[in-house]
């Protein structure tokens, strides 16, 4: 066997100080050679230990090995069998703490790069031009609907209509794609390859209807009447606030009113879009998950002067994966940790000029397992700031709920399922994702939907709830 | 892409905006807004939703800003790029009150499907509209139909009682005796009416107007605080007791984007017109 090689096989970027004045993407992904190189690495394990780490049990050694012989097509191929979306998994999975945690390589050194191999093999598929359709199985004359275009409902999609069953996909938005179009912004996922997978299933046989908002323009009954089953993937779109002074003035902003301006609305690009946004010089964004990184960088190419990250914990506990935290390190943020906001302060226009907070230090750990953080009394000061983007997290939007009598909802909003099926209280709806889990991620939101795309088939086939 | 079936200038500045549509009246109701997009340029902007029949969804909305400058010069055939609805939570039913109903520039037109419920569920309306001069006011036979009294007021006196709706209604309230009081207009009318009936302890409905993106709640820029808390025009309103609301810092919200918005409509019209 060759010699093992104990590092990844690095991918190019653009230079930080070149990408925080534009939109392109920041990694350029693997050519075929790199790609190729990095494939070798796999062990081909004859118990592959990644599988269990990924959600929705991509065959991983069995696409990289095709990777490694150069035979590209099957590489893809293997991959769309389980995963609908491999251009976005590929970017935005956090693979450091699913697959490749779990790669042996890296009980000894870095593990197979299995995210960038991913990557690279839908990004081959992209320059064929066009993508193969498979065969799709005669109708069983089932219909199911999806609500919600996001990864989750696309998954669900992707699964049911390959056996057979008419779907539709109920879009409240003007766009597909859901978080991965207006929270994720272009130079970490361009759109166009959100909607070249949305695409990619329409071609398919899915259908999908926009501006259509479920417990308005029709309610969860109302859909139940025409299809046989429902699958609710809303994500989570209710934006926390702390409640503190001044949460309300001009300039302070939810991440995803500021993500959703910027990327769904293309406000980087006012006036030749209509949506503005502000371009704050001094920037304060609160929180330390991906999204505050997302609003950080964002906040960089929008102009600003200087970005700060003001995180309550230290560094270790920010949940933003290690890759976001080092880009976001690389292009200039400033990390201001063990700090909390307690107070705005504005202007005589009210817009927010000052920004109060108070230092923290790390106590006893909390239910979280993280360690819990404590004021340090009389440590307040106060800071000048002209934006301010409150990144805290969020919980699942009320409008289903509210509107669906019957379906069971947990003390945050969440809709209640079995984790085993994604079944809801509700005979014939099913829901997964975020709406289901609070702030979680893509990828889990795919495996909810890959979980439910089989007990509703199982019911479509039987008739048994 | 949704087709215009009509677009005509009602009176200066204000326009009636007809969308074909074969869903939004399955669930409409009086108080409700839709959200739409004139091109794929445009932004979201709610309007009032201010009737609806099985083939289409009609708006009001005042000319004023780059995305209302691009619907005004829509003309049947046109398309826009999105229209999404019915949102927002609609008009809270009640039945045999006294209702006091006001509705200014666009909201005239927004008072219309309330006034109706409301007659149709057998309260006593009682409709003022007004306007600075008489050639601003509209739709007067339509909203007469539905109302059990109907007056107009301008400021230069043009028509109907002469002066500001606040000397009116405060006349008015001081010889009758009324239930509720429902708002539908600008900011400012929205707010005068709520510090008009104040004092004498009416209960006031607004209509608000606070700037939205997605309107389904998902990105919180129209909170609105009410009560000392943070409710969002979209989901929670757009209509709410005019009496709780703080005023002030909804004015200053409304204001965000006035220097965008000015240059955004230079922009369109240097585009445009060159």
């Amino acid at each position: 066997m060759a010699k093992i090689v104990p590092k990844k096989t690095p991918m190019r970027e653009q230079p930080p100080k070149e990408r925080a004045k534009n939109y392109d993407e920041v990694p350029y992904g693997y050519n075929q050679q790199e790609a190729t190189q990095e494939a070798l690495r796999c062990l081909q394990c004859k118990k592959p230990t990644c599988i269990q780490g990924c959600p929705v049990e991509i065959d991983i050694p069995g696409f990289i090995k095709f990777i490694a012989e150069g035979n590209f097509r099957a590489a893809i191929d293997r991959l769309k069998e389980k995963n609908v979306l491999p251009a976005v998994c590929g970017r935005v999975c956090p693979q450091e703490d699913q697959c490749e945690k779990l790669c042996v390589l890296s009980k000894k050194y870095e593990p197979v790069a299995i995210g960038r191999l991913e990557r690279f093999a839908a990004d081959w598929e992209r320059g064929q031009g066009e993508f193969l359709i498979p065969k799709i199985p005669q109708s069983t004359e089932k219909k199911v609907a999806i609500i919600g275009a996001g990864p989750g409902g696309l998954t669900v999609a992707g699964d049911l209509v390959m056996l057979g069953h008419g779907v539709t996909i109920f879009e409240a938005l003007h766009r597909p794609g859901g978080v991965l179009v207006y929270g994720i912004p272009e130079f970490r996922l361009p759109k166009a390859i959100v909607y070249r997978e949305v695409d990619y299933l329409l071609q398919c046989g899915v259908k999908l209807v926009l501006d259509f908002i479920v417990g308005k323009t029709a309610t969860i009954d109302q859909l139940l009447k025409e299809y046989d089953a429902l699958y609710i993937g809303t994500g989570a779109g209710l934006p926390w606030f702390m409640n503190i002074p001044g949460e309300n003035l001009n300039g302070v902003y939810s991440a995803n009113e500021y993500l959703t301006r910027s990327n769904l609305m293309k406000a980087y690009l006012f006036p030749e879009y209509d949506t503005p946004i502000v371009r704050g010089k001094n920037v304060a964004v609160i929180g330390g998950g991906n999204v505050a990184m997302d609003c950080a960088r964002t906040a960089l190419r929008l102009g600003a002067h200087e970005v700060h990250i003001v995180y309550r914990r230290s560094l270790k506990e920010m949940p933003a994966r290690i890759e976001e935290i080092h880009h976001a390190e690389e292009e200039g943020i400033i990390f201001d940790i063990l700090t909390l906001p307690v107070k705005y302060i504005g202007d005589e226009k009210d817009w927010v000029k000052e920004m109060e907070c108070i230092r923290m230090k790390l106590g006893e750990p909390d239910a979280s397992g993280r360690r819990r953080p404590v004021p340090i009394e009389g440590s307040n000061f106060i800071t000048p700031v002209d934006t301010v983007v409150c990144a805290i997290g969020q919980s699942p939007n009320p409008l289903i709920p509210q509107t669906t009598p019957g379906l069971k909802i947990g003390k945050w909003g969440n809709i209640e399922v079995d984790p085993k099926t994604g079944k809801t209280s509700k005979k014939g709806c099913w829901a997964g994702g975020d709406v289901v889990r609070g702030g979680a991620t893509v990828i889990l939101a795919m495996g909810d939907g890959r979980v439910a795309a089989r007990s509703m088939h199982e019911y479509l086939t039987t008739g048994v709830w | 892409m949704y087709k215009v079936i009509k677009r005509e200038q009602i009176v200066p500045n204000i326009h009636l905006l007809v969308i074909q549509s074969d869903i939004i009246y399955k669930n409409a109701l009086a108080g409700e807004f839709v959200v739409v997009r004139a091109d794929e340029q445009g932004e979201r902007i709610p309007l009032n939703l201010v009737d609806w029949n099985k083939d289409s969804a009609s708006l009001v909305f005042m000319e004023v800003g780059t995305s209302t400058r691009k619907l005004a010069s829509l003309e049947a055939g046109d398309e826009v790029a999105t229209l999404a609805g019915p949102l927002g939570k609609p008009t809270e039913r009640v039945s045999e009150k006294k209702i006091v109903c006001i509705g200014g520039c666009y909201g005239i037109g927004a008072l219309y499907p309330v006034i109706r419920m409301f007659k149709e569920n057998k309260n006593h309306v009682v409709t003022m509209v007004e306007a600075r001069s008489a050639f601003l006011l509209y739709w007067q036979e339509r909203l007469s139909r539905y109302s059990d009294e109907f007056y107009e007021i301008t400021r230069d006196g043009t028509k109907g009682f002469k002066g500001h709706i606040s000397d009116f209604l405060v006349d008015y309230l001081k010889k009758n005796s009324v239930d509720l009081l429902y708002v539908q207009g600008c900011t400012y009318l929205t707010y005068l009416a709520s510090e008009t009936t104040r004092p004498l302890g009416v209960k006031t409905i607004v209509g608000l107007n606070p700037i939205m993106v997605d309107a389904t709640g998902m990105c919180g820029v129209c909170r609105v605080i009410v009560g000392g808390e943070i409710k969002f025009g979209c989901v929670d309103g757009p209509e709410f007791d005019g009496h709780q609301v703080d005023w002030e810092n909804l004015i200053a919200r409304r204001k965000t984007y006035i220097n965008a918005e000015i240059y955004s409509l230079s922009f369109y019209e240097c585009e445009r017109y060159g």
